[in-house]
């Protein structure tokens, strides 16, 4: 009997010291990011050329989707949200029951980008167009011009700010009375990148998602205001210029004002170099 | 000395027996206290057979009939076609094939149940939901048959393992017999051997079942999630478990949506409660 028990408690001996390391405080140049999925890329490049200048830092992003990110920020288990829309109020709230005080800085536009598979003729849409198509009122793509085909509505999941952002700014059009809901029928998909390989295999589709995951394999549509305006194409001049009717700004927050290691690594994304990063990424430099 | 040593012992192992079914009530107890609060906004039957699902909508929209709905079909379908299936694989198994066949097929089904259901979803993804589409011509081949299909896959291993235990277990008395009064060996199979395990056969299936409601992470990458009562299994589906693994990110602890899910939990609690209760109770009519 005790011949056998001496492996069993060498074993947990080596599950407890070998385990141990991982449950020591960690050291103090450590930064935790988390959130909006659009931003991720973004933030994983600020992240690697800030540890390659400060050669003793670790920085650690994760997506998961703006409310992920602020919940968690508000949960204390990371050091900066990522978040592609702003706080809701009832989030505030919470935050601040526990103790925690939410900071907004700007860091980014984006553009958002609606997009068809690159066979379908239509390649311009007004506004009103695309909250009837999205909110399932128009069904078929001839009553916008195109083929005879059902209409696929491809929608990021509810955790999305992508998904929040679209429905206030498109469906609803900035009225906080409105009650457009996206179809029902749409499908939700969990990630930005899901939405571009259904949008490019599938000739019906409709998707839209942050200007970055824009490719040849999608067509991207030109977008107006209304029917008198004129269509503009969702590329970075025209969002720094402000003709493309849906960009949004893009944000982190952190818990009060940023001090000590978490404000070196904000002001490096709002460098000229941190800026320069954003481009990289296909998304829109804060003007100067 | 001894005697004493026999006790601890016992009363060790009283007590990790004890211990899961205190994890049980424990789960079960949390569960209640963060899911019934939902029922402050909304009555159980607006719950229940609500027809709309948008919960972070003003005022939200908490229905899980769509949901139900779509775990229901996704359930038949992969029902329909592992239950034949499966059983069939048992009955080779346990009657028919030469023993190095058995081994092989035995380890085959063994590595099926070992593969991680994400990997499953992943594959589906890229090969059926593509093929579905072609075949029946569908706008979109996330559709509750494609995820049907694959939870078919991961329903079988549970289902031929089980069903060919219980074949095992029948008398070798009733097969010589049958043998014996002149049968084939099929008719014995048919009308002696399948009848007398047949609890133990429908027990396997109801612990199939419960695997396929259980699911998550494969249903929500080919099922498109839309939360849209469905007509037919051809159209895509919004399953409870997918709802909760895509939603819980984001949901404000404390919010409605978050009660919301934790209530969407008790349903599937009780959903595979009464599954197991049943196969249970089918495996205790067998013993006698």
């Amino acid at each position: 009997m005790y011949p056998r028990i001496k492996p069993i408690l060498a074993l947990s001996m080596i599950a407890i010291f070998g385990v141990s390391p991982l449950l020591a405080k960690p050291q103090e140049d450590s930064l935790q990011i988390k959130g909006s999925d659009t931003m991720v890329n973004l933030a994983q490049s600020w992240a690697e050329d800030f540890m390659q200048n400060n050669p003793n830092s670790f920085v650690a992003v994760t997506g998961g989707g703006s409310g992920t990110g602020i919940a968690s920020l508000i949960n204390g288990t990371c050091d900066i949200a990522m978040s592609s829309r702003t706080i809701k109020p009832k989030e505030i709230e919470l935050a601040k029951k526990k103790n925690v005080f939410p900071y907004e800085i700007k860091v980014a536009l984006d553009g958002l980008a609606v997009v068809v598979h690159p066979q379908n003729p239509i390649g311009k849409l007004t506004v009103d167009q695309l909250a009837q198509i999205f909110s399932g009122r128009i069904v078929n793509w001839k009553d916008v011009g195109g083929d005879d085909k059902e209409i696929v509505i491809l929608s990021r999941e509810v955790n999305s700010g992508t998904h929040v952002y679209f429905k206030e700014h498109v469906l609803r059009k900035m009225n906080p009375q409105s009650q457009e809901e996206f179809s029902p029928k749409a499908l939700l998909l969990s990630s930005s990148q899901a939405i571009a390989d259904e949008v490019a295999t599938n000739p019906s589709a409709i998707g839209y998602y942050g200007m970055g995951y824009i490719s040849k394999r999608q067509k991207a549509i030109s977008i107006a205001q209304d029917e008198q305006s004129a269509y503009v194409e969702p590329t970075i001049e025209n969002v720094t210029a402000q003709k493309y009717p849906i960009s949004r700004p893009l944000y982190v927050y952190t818990n009060g004002e940023p001090q000590g290691f978490v404000k070196i690594f904000i002001d490096f994304g709002l460098s000229p170099q941190g800026q320069k990063v954003v481009l990289i990424n296909d998304f829109v430099p804060l003007l100067k | 000395m001894r005697k004493f040593k026999e006790f601890i012992i016992e009363k060790l192992i009283l007590l990790s027996g004890l211990t899961s079914i205190f994890f049980v009530v424990l789960i079960f107890l949390f569960l209640l206290k963060e899911g019934l609060s939902v029922f402050q906004i909304v009555t159980p039957c607006d719950f229940l057979f609500g027809k709309s699902w948008y919960p972070i909508s003003e005022p939200a929209q908490l229905g899980i009939l769509p949901l139900m709905m779509g775990s229901l079909i996704i359930t038949l379908g992969a029902t329909i076609i592992s239950v034949p299936i499966g059983v069939a694989c048992a009955v080779y198994i346990a009657e028919v094939a030469p023993s190095r066949i058995k081994e092989i097929l035995k380890a085959g089904i063994e590595l099926l149940a070992a593969i991680p259901s994400v990997v499953l979803g992943f594959i589906g993804m890229m090969t059926l939901v593509p093929w579905i589409k072609n075949v029946f011509h569908l706008p979109t081949g996330l559709t509750a048959l494609s995820g049907s299909v694959m939870l078919a896959f991961m329903a079988m291993p549970t289902i031929v393992s089980i069903a060919e235990d219980a074949l095992y277990s029948v008398p070798k008395s009733y097969k010589e017999g049958a043998l014996a009064l002149g049968a084939t060996h099929w008719q014995t199979i048919y009308r002696i051997i399948v009848p007398a395990a047949s609890s133990g056969i429908l027990a396997a299936v109801m612990l199939g079942i419960g695997r396929v409601i259980g699911e998550t992470m494969a249903v929500m990458m080919i099922t498109g999630n839309a939360a849209v009562i469905p007509t037919s299994i051809l159209q895509p589906v919004r399953t409870l478990t997918a709802t909760i693994a895509a939603e819980m990110g984001e949901a404000v602890v404390g919010s409605e949506h978050y009660f919301a899910l934790f209530a969407i939990g008790i349903v599937l609690f009780i959903i595979s409660f009464i599954i197991n209760v049943t196969s249970d109770l089918f495996l205790h009519r067998e013993r006698k």
